[in-house]
């Protein structure tokens, strides 16, 4: 009905917090690893960010696309109210639960997924320090 | 059907991304987020629905399958459409400012 309201919504506010935080942050870590696990290379550390950056891309990605299936099934009009379910009170509580259910539970499980992510990543960084000679 | 068709999407672009990485000059990232993203918020849709019909909703009227997987051929497209005015937009190969710049002698 109206589910993909609330990660685009989440989406907006994560898109303004990375570029509040990309503009505070400073001059990214730089660390000697091994990428190909030949030779030590200096890289830099991605900043959180771009990590947030993830996020973004997930929640207005799977936004746009579930907002063009709406737009299929004729829940997403052009013209006012946008959203057929809008027009009447019986089927405007119907969309606004399902925004409080199947809407709110896209939002958590994207967020948990990338949150997945950052953990896996983080392991990856302490992994590849971890593997450095002694002498670097 | 669109959930199959979305994932389907996002696991091939995911393996081209891997394969051209880490240099990313044809953005196929953008792609493997797009459709993960999609793919999880309609997973969450395929649970709802799973919780309200149970066995039933892994027997679906053969047209409501094949209106799926249009759905989801559509949303692939879509995504591949919005992919290519990235990629031009951003042109990270310099191929459309060539285009549009002529060296002068």
């Amino acid at each position: 009905m109206a589910c993909f309201l609330v990660p685009a919504a989440e989406a907006v506010i994560t898109t303004i917090a990375t570029k509040v935080m990309k503009s505070k942050e400073g001059n990214p870590d730089t660390v000697k690893v091994q990428l190909d696990g030949a030779e030590l290379v200096e890289a830099e550390k991605i900043p959180f960010s771009r990590k947030l950056g993830w996020l973004n891309k997930l929640l207005w990605g799977g936004s746009a696309l579930l907002a063009f299936e709406h737009i299929w099934h004729g829940e997403v009009v052009p013209w006012f109210p946008f959203l057929t379910n809008a027009s009447n009170p019986t089927n405007a509580a119907e969309m606004l639960h399902e925004m409080a259910t199947a809407g709110v539970a896209m939002a958590v499980l994207v967020t948990a997924v990338w949150a997945g992510m950052l953990v896996v990543s983080s392991v990856i960084e302490k992994r590849a320090k971890k593997a450095l000679p002694a002498e670097s | 059907m669109t959930l199959l068709t979305t994932v389907f999407a996002a696991v091939i672009c995911t393996v081209i991304w891997y394969k051209g990485a880490p240099k990313s000059e044809m953005k196929v990232g953008v792609l493997c987020w797009m459709y993960w993203g999609a793919s999880l918020m309609w997973l969450v849709d395929a649970i709802f629905e799973y919780a309200d019909l149970h066995a039933e909703y892994f027997t679906p009227a053969p047209a409501d399958m094949l209106n799926d997987f249009y759905l989801g051929l559509s949303v692939v497209a879509l995504g591949l459409v919005i992919w290519l005015i990235i990629l031009l937009v951003k042109d990270p190969k310099g191929i459309v400012k060539a285009a549009l710049f002529r060296k002068k002698n």
